[in-house]
């Protein structure tokens, strides 16, 4: 895959150096001069110095043969631009655009870009699994559906101990995919029971999770 | 009609100006309140201090109410985002942005969105002038702004 990443900043800079270990072929383009010549003594020929939101520049960078644009500037604005221009312009399959205000993520899905990144929100997230009292703890949302995997302990005093799994009134959109016993993962059937120390994993839609913890919820003091 | 400008440099408060003194109902979104001084004193429309591709920024500016928006800041790709919330999240009925690289502006022109690019347009002019003696619009517009100076 060709892949452009626009912005050497932070993030542009280590994705590329992530990127280059790999079979990928990368280019980042950097606006900024300075910028530009710390980051290609380290890098070298990947680093090109140019405005990625120039239709111009983005051309000199081969945009037509480019599988996946990659824009992680600071400013949102030219994310959202830079991912727009290379799908208008040089019909690029996959564009990917650096979310700085969380907001703009659905934002920028209805204005056509495939895939944001928001690491507000995904640091957001780790704290809020870190700091999680329930039982159910989400560990990804599926961009499209409104899905929701999440990760539930069970505990001496969980209400769905000692039965099978058909036996509990689990909401309609939600399906245990997993139980994890002792490091082991298992595909579950009608007639798993659960037993203490097991780790669910399990797919719920996003407005019947709190059913699916009241299930899972232990008898609290 | 209720406007929003976005920018008040010198077109954005050139243009609040004339269309306040129009009678429209103005309000004028930027992001440093000194830039407002360009205002003049004659101008009572509303000003904003905020950034114009923020949505609460834009809805306390009014663009749920809105007939008119024009995007005039120096910046293209924020003209270019905050046209987009305006059409395509607030369904705002006449929008107008200004995209002073011919490129982009191409692009978006045909993606849809009503364009203006100053590049294109004054070299056009100047082309014109020189070239025939005439030019179709500078005299018009010129007397338009210094009446609503006086």
């Amino acid at each position: 895959m060709y892949i452009i990443i626009v912005g050497g900043g932070n993030v542009g800079y280590y994705l590329a150096k992530t990127l280059v270990k790999t079979d990928h072929e990368v280019l980042v383009l950097e606006k900024n001069r300075l910028i530009h010549r710390t980051i290609s003594e380290e890098l070298g020929e990947v680093v090109m110095q140019g405005d990625g939101c120039e239709v111009r520049i983005m051309e000199e960078a081969g945009a037509e043969r480019a599988d996946a644009i990659v824009a992680v500037t600071g400013d949102d604005e030219d994310n959202l631009v830079i991912c727009q221009m290379a799908k208008m312009h040089f019909n690029v399959p996959r564009t990917i655009a650096r979310v700085n205000d969380p907001r703009n993520e659905a934002l920028f899905h209805r204005l056509g870009i495939d895939a944001t990144v928001s690491s507000t929100k995904i640091i957001y997230n780790l704290i809020e699994q870190e700091i999680e009292t329930d039982e159910v703890i989400p560990l990804a949302a599926l961009r499209r559906g409104n899905i929701e995997i999440v990760e539930i302990e069970i505990g001496p005093k969980s209400p769905v101990l000692n039965r099978p799994i058909q036996q509990l009134p689990l909401p309609t959109d939600a399906l245990v995919i997993s139980v994890i016993r002792l490091d082991h993962g298992m595909l579950p059937t009608a007639d798993t029971i659960f037993q203490v120390g097991d780790t669910a994993i399990a797919l719920v839609t996003a407005d019947k999770e709190h059913e699916l913890r009241d299930v899972f919820a232990e008898a609290h003091g | 009609m209720k406007v929003i400008i976005l920018g008040c440099g010198r077109v954005g408060s050139t243009l609040a100006r004339t269309m306040y003194k129009d009678g429209h109902n103005v309000t004028v979104v930027d992001l440093l309140s000194e830039s407002f001084r360009r205002l003049g004193t004659k101008f009572k429309g509303q000003r904003v201090v905020g950034n114009g591709v923020d949505e609460d920024v834009l809805k306390r500016a009014g663009i749920e109410t809105c007939d008119i928006f024009v995007a005039v800041t120096q910046g293209d790709n924020r003209n270019i985002m905050a046209a987009q919330i305006a059409q395509t999240v607030y369904n705002v009925p006449k929008v107008m942005t200004r995209i002073n690289d011919p490129v982009r502006a191409d692009a978006y022109r045909q993606h849809g969105i009503v364009t203006i690019c100053g590049t294109t347009i004054l070299s056009g002019l100047i082309r014109d002038y020189a070239t025939t003696d005439e030019w179709a619009l500078e005299k018009d517009y010129n007397r338009d702004y210094l009446t609503s100076n006086a």
